[in-house]
């Protein structure tokens, strides 16, 4: 029994912005994923590493950028269990500067609808610094 | 890198006890401020036997099964030139705290474009009744010589 507030799937549309959120990533959000995942690349939390093997700075791990990337839809959903699909590709890097951190946009939209499951594939647009980071970012969510 | 790993099947790594403080400690990286990933309560009045993981969770299990890949002695990957590529996950149920998971990891392709490799790793994620929970697939890049 689901009492978790459930979109209308029938007024949906192809196209429609479900979400839209902007988070501020730090080195300290850096460090906080690498020990709730175990992901502990230096590159992610050391400038010496990082200048090292040629990155521009220390980067934001891809998994916490595709692990934040979601959260606006599984808001929007109700309950994040409604989340049955999530994939994205690893485009570009997000720096994490030590002063200003990252700033990561997220706008989510509807791609595409299927009425027997009713459910949704949500298309993530997923921004830094004006260009995008995650490509082919889709989400499909079971809202019945 | 070795391109017999391709449809190498790996043993399936030890039970992972998905704990509760685990859970929170996750979504609060990720910044999941969802109250059924926090609150008992919430997620049981949501019709869960516990608190629910965020959708990326099962990459804590995935990491055991990509050890296992790292490791293996004839694999030829410098992790020191690894770059995540892409990562999809497909559930067939939320993880929620008090499960016990198992991954089975398959190479399911390995490719060489250029100086460049490319595996890509399946990792099927039971629970304690075997039955399917998520299955984790990670492409990796691995970079060749510049």
């Amino acid at each position: 029994m689901t009492t978790a507030a459930l979109p209308d799937f029938d007024a949906l549309a192809v196209g429609d912005v479900v979400a839209e959120r902007e988070t501020h990533l730090t080195r300290d959000s850096l460090v906080r994923y690498a020990g709730a995942s175990g992901d502990f690349n230096p590159i992610h939390y050391r400038d010496d590493v990082a200048a090292a093997v040629g990155l521009p700075g220390v980067l934001a791990h891809g998994m916490l950028t595709m692990g934040l990337a979601v959260q606006p839809v599984a808001d929007w959903a109700g309950d994040p269990a409604r989340v049955v699909d999530y994939q994205v590709r690893f485009t570009r890097p997000v720096v994490v500067d030590p002063e200003s951190g990252a700033d990561v946009a997220v706008t989510a939209k509807v791609g595409q609808l299927d009425a027997d499951a009713r459910a949704a594939r949500i298309d993530l647009t997923v921004t830094f610094e004006g260009a995008t980071v995650l490509g082919k970012a889709q989400v499909r969510v079971v809202l019945a | 890198m070795n391109p017999e790993l391709q449809g190498r099947e790996f043993p399936p790594t030890a039970p992972y006890v998905v704990g509760r403080e685990k859970v929170r400690e996750f979504a609060r990286a990720v910044f999941a401020t969802n109250p059924i990933n926090h609150d008992v309560e919430a997620a049981r009045a949501a019709g869960h036997a516990d608190i629910v993981a965020p959708p990326t969770f099962a990459v804590v299990v995935q990491e055991h099964t990509l050890a296992q890949l790292l490791a293996e002695p004839d694999a030829g990957i410098d992790f020191s030139r690894v770059v995540h590529g892409d990562q999809r996950f497909t559930s067939s149920r939320p993880i929620v705290a008090g499960d016990e998971l198992t991954a089975r990891l398959t190479v399911s392709s390995v490719k060489t474009l250029g100086a460049h490799s490319m595996v890509t790793a399946e990792s099927v994620i039971t629970g304690a009744d075997g039955e399917h929970v998520v299955t984790a697939i990670s492409t990796l890049v691995v970079r060749g010589d510049d």
